[in-house]
């Protein structure tokens, strides 16, 4: 134990770490590793063929290509709601701000089936769009995207938020006092500062919105090859009892997973050293 | 750009509210225009994406009537959906509270090697789809997984049973209070708590009257998330419940079951007691993060 | 250029910041403004530059008055006391920024902006740091960074706001000195914001001393110095004795001691106080010796050039410090011990009406 600890006069590391990496190890790191076993026993053609089914591949694209959409929609609103909070004053401002986390603490069949009753042809929202515009957005992908921008819209915020808090307004005061305008300071001097926060909320909406179920389902339609999500096509397999099929598409989803992890490790390294934060 | 006027301009665009720092810096403002286009801009938004959806639970609930709406509360499938949601939500979250615990008392107070990587691995369940942990529990513990067999043989049911549910709900809010409290524990440092060792408390003494007091409102803060997804949780719980009436039905797949009925009535009036939860979550972790603030500052 | 303010006054909330400031810098001229932390001086430097409003009153530049501009019109260089140097940008870039910001029919060529970054840079003796960040350099070349900075866009004045504030001893005094060579070198009208007495009087051509919003003294620091004009400046520059009594045919008593020789003229019966600085004051031994303050001898620091006696103050002194400043000879000849009672007599005494003194009598 002494080589890999050093020394302390505190008590309590062998029971906390035996129990944190016991509980650990039982509950997500086994569990996990069942994907990748039940996977090597595939063939690599097996495997392949499951992977890049057409059906698959359309419900890879509506998943990634809706969860980036959601994201990009977040990161702009996102900054917007943080920079009103941050900023202005405004009747009812707590509220606000309290309220945006309810996505987090909301269930996600809750907000399914609310956005549903909103958007559906006959509903508050979706008899206006599609009255006018011709659009149709519950049971469709542009479904998917709504919800996915309602689960996400609190990454950004809260990543930007305390960025914003804890700028010092002496750098804009010096942008200012060497002739900067508004417009010149937020781009040149605050963009840059809150570009990594920003990027890292971006990029948690996305790791989030990819792997989103309950919020979709109910909204998406689930139409073969149009509106079907990544989680929806293990639970088919599943149900079919297609244990490989569901085992093979869960661990292409677990590598994504795993990538944005590093990759928002990385951000958030990157947002600890150009804001002076230390996480 | 003229530059006459734009010193002197209202801080407030509304005069019974106090203006923020930001508001009253010459270098920090923006004209009134914008600043009145960017909060309508972003509230708007926020009205349509956030505020709307919430009406819609509460209005789609009470459409029917609210007789409609108590027979749909007050029928059994719906108390015994409740009934196990609190079942569940008791055991995930306390093992979650003592496993925060411990975690951030390891990261926190001791330095060692692979700490990076534990934190990852803590960190784990966030990133992965509610979809995939009901699956890993399947292959676990399903009749075709690796304790199938022996399950089967011994009568034990873990799938398609109270078990696996609680299971995937430890699974998905498992990172929620350690995540609050390693943060809070590193930056609080251990110089107090080795003062308590040199002074002469022993272990359990110095964690219940010098760690315990600094991190009670972190640690309140986690368990108050903690709660709401474990309640909360839809895509792992789906898959491990097999959607038993009565029986394995959480309140959130009751919901899902009522509304795939088109009883859409009753589907909402569940709904609308998850959302009373979701905002009782909120003002409370409102209130904690204020209590928590004022003791910051007061130190 | 020439920077006048007149009646400028400025509140917040309660606390009055400034209270009818009316003040003159001629061009060319490093004048430090100098004040206990709160009282005003860096309210009124931000007041100046353009980044605060005053409630009433107005800045005049150049003789113009300037006061509705916006600071990023008033061509006034400010340098922070954290110095806000753009963390994401080189010292390149944070020097050459306020030149790209320019707009554009007025926005120098970027060759042209290089050659003038790299002069500043070699101004400020960094040029070889252009391609750092602000996080690699030190204190003291950050405080010089923006500096440089903030001269990019010829100012008509330079602003500092406790330009050193920030550093440790040893750079501090560096840096004090680099400050006024570059000064004597621009002649740019500056103004510097400072708490620190050796500071301001080292480095200013003339000192204004502040206290709760208010201007105590304006003069060159020989002037503030040795004539302090207020209580105030006599108890803020350099350490005093102080001591309270009434005078009375010429004499000033306190308690049961009198002091001869005032040198001043002040009515029969004034209530006043009496400031001595510690060289000012003699010990004698001999406590026959009428004319002297009686007190006790605590301690006798003799180390460094001169050595130093802390006395207790006793009778109506009671409970009262002073302290004496001493040649080692003379300490030497006196040979002093613990707890002897001496006469403490002045050979200069500076007296205040008592009412004069009670704006800062709590400070």
């Amino acid at each position: 134990m002494s080589s890999i600890k050093s020394f302390s006069v505190l008590p309590g590391f062998g029971l906390s770490m035996g129990f944190t990496l016991v509980y650990l190890s039982l509950i997500v790191l086994i569990p996990l590793s069942a994907v990748f076993i039940f996977t090597s026993q595939l063939t690599w053609a097996e495997f392949w063929a499951i992977v890049s089914a057409p059906r698959v591949v359309a419900s890879y694209k509506l998943s990634f290509g809706a969860s980036l959409a959601a994201a990009a929609i977040n990161a702009v609103f996102g900054l917007m709601l943080a920079w009103v909070l941050v900023r202005y004053s405004f009747p009812g401002k707590k509220i606000v701000d309290a309220l945006v986390d309810l996505p987090f603490a909301l269930p996600t069949a809750v907000a399914g089936i609310a956005l549903t009753a909103l958007y559906a042809p006959n509903g508050w929202i979706g008899q206006f769009i599609q009255g006018t515009l011709g659009i149709k957005v519950a049971f469709a992908p542009l479904g998917v995207l709504v919800a996915l921008v309602f689960i996400g819209l609190p990454f950004v915020v809260r990543t930007v938020q305390p960025v914003l808090q804890d700028l010092e307004t002496e750098l804009e005061e010096a942008a200012s006092s060497l002739g900067a305008n508004r417009w010149q300071t937020f781009r040149y001097v605050l963009i840059p500062i809150i570009l990594p926060a920003l990027m890292t909320g971006f990029a948690l909406a996305f790791a989030r919105a990819v792997g989103e179920y309950g919020s979709v389902i109910f909204i998406a339609g689930n139409i073969p090859m149009v509106s079907e999500i990544t989680p929806l096509m293990i639970i088919t397999k599943l149900e079919q009892y297609d244990y490989a099929g569901a085992t093979a598409i869960a661990a292409v989803m677990l590598v994504v997973s795993f990538v944005m992890l590093l990759i928002i490790n990385a951000l958030q390294a990157w947002a600890g050293k150009r804001t002076g934060r230390d996480r | 750009m003229s530059n006459a006027a734009v010193v002197n301009k209202p801080l407030s665009n509304f005069a019974w509210v106090s203006p923020t720092k930001y508001e009253r810096n010459v270098a920090t403002q923006e004209s009134k225009w914008i600043k009145i286009s960017v909060i309508s801009i972003a509230l708007a938004f926020f009205a349509l994406f956030l505020v709307m959806p919430l009406v819609a639970v509460f209005t789609e609930a009470l459409r029917k009537g609210f007789e409609v709406y108590w027979l749909a509360l007050s029928d059994s499938d719906a108390l015994s959906a409740v009934r196990l949601t609190l079942l569940t939500a008791l055991i995930a979250v306390p093992l979650n509270l003592v496993f925060g615990v411990a975690a951030a008392w390891a990261i926190a107070k001791f330095e060692f090697k692979g700490k990076q990587l534990l934190i990852t691995f803590i960190d784990l369940p966030f990133s992965v789809s509610p979809v995939i942990v009901g699956l890993v529990y399947v292959l676990v513990f399903g009749v075709n997984g690796w304790f199938g067999e022996w399950l089967v043989a011994n009568d034990i049911k873990i799938i398609f049973a109270v078990p696996g549910i609680v299971l995937a709900t430890i699974f998905v809010t498992f990172p929620f209070v350690a995540r609050e409290l390693i943060p809070l524990m590193q930056a609080q440092g251990k110089e107090e708590e080795e003062a308590a060792v040199v002074l002469g408390a022993g272990g359990w003494q110095t964690f219940w009257y010098v760690t315990l007091p600094n991190i009670k409102w972190g640690l309140l803060y986690g368990v108050i998330l903690c709660n709401a997804r474990a309640m909360g949780e839809f895509g792992a719980v789906s898959v491990v419940s097999g959607h038993i009436r009565g029986q394995t039905n959480t309140m959130p797949l009751h919901v899902e079951i009522l509304y795939n009925e088109y009883n859409f009535a009753a589907a909402f009036a569940v709904a609308s007691l998850l959302a009373l939860l979701a905002l009782v979550t909120l003002v409370l972790k409102t209130w904690v993060e204020h209590r928590a603030g004022t003791n910051a500052s007061a130190h | 250029m020439s920077i006048e303010v007149k009646n400028l006054h400025k509140q917040f909330g309660s606390f009055t910041a400034l209270d009818d400031i009316s003040l003159n810098f001629p061009s060319g001229e490093l004048v430090a403004l100098l004040g206990p932390s709160g009282c005003g001086k860096t309210t009124l430097l931000r007041i100046i530059a353009g980044l605060e409003q005053a409630d009433s009153g107005s800045v005049i530049l150049d003789g113009e008055n300037a006061s509705q501009t916006h600071v990023r019109e008033r061509q006034v260089g400010f340098v922070f006391q954290h110095y806000a140097l753009f963390k994401h940008m080189t010292v390149f870039d944070n020097v050459a920024f306020g030149l790209r910001m320019k707009p554009r029919k007025s926005r120098p060529s970027e060759k042209v902006i290089a050659e003038k970054v790299h002069r500043l840079l070699e101004l400020v003796q960094l040029d070889w740091l252009a391609d750092r960040f602000p996080s690699q350099l030190s204190g003291g070349q950050r405080q010089r960074i923006a500096l440089a900075r903030a001269l990019a866009v010829e100012p008509r004045v330079l602003l500092l706001d406790e330009p050193f504030g920030a550093l440790d001893a040893k750079v501090r005094k560096e840096l004090r000195r680099w400050l006024r060579k570059l000064h004597d070198e621009l002649h740019i009208t500056s103004i510097f914001v400072t708490h620190d007495q050796e500071e301001a009087l080292e480095v200013a051509d003339r000192v204004v001393l502040m206290d709760h919003g208010k201007v105590e003294q304006v003069g060159t620091p020989d002037e503030v110095y040795n004539h302090p004009q207020t209580p105030f400046v006599y108890g803020f520059l350099g350490s005093v004795n102080l001591f309270h009594g009434r005078v009375d045919d010429g004499h000033l008593h306190v308690g049961d001691d009198v002091l001869h020789d005032l040198g001043e003229n002040y009515g029969p019966g004034s209530e006043v106080y009496a400031f001595a600085r510690p060289h000012e004051l003699d010990i004698v031994v001999d406590t026959q010796q009428v004319s002297g303050l009686s007190a006790k001898v605590n301690r006798v620091l003799s180390f460094g050039l001169n050595s130093r006696v802390e006395l207790d103050g006793i009778n109506s002194a009671h409970g009262q410090h002073f302290e004496v400043e001493l040649s080692p000879q003379r300490v030497h000849e006196l040979s002093l011990t613990q707890g002897q009672i001496v006469k403490l007599v002045p050979s200069k005494l500076k007296l205040f009406q008592r009412d004069s003194l009670h704006k800062d009598h709590h400070a």
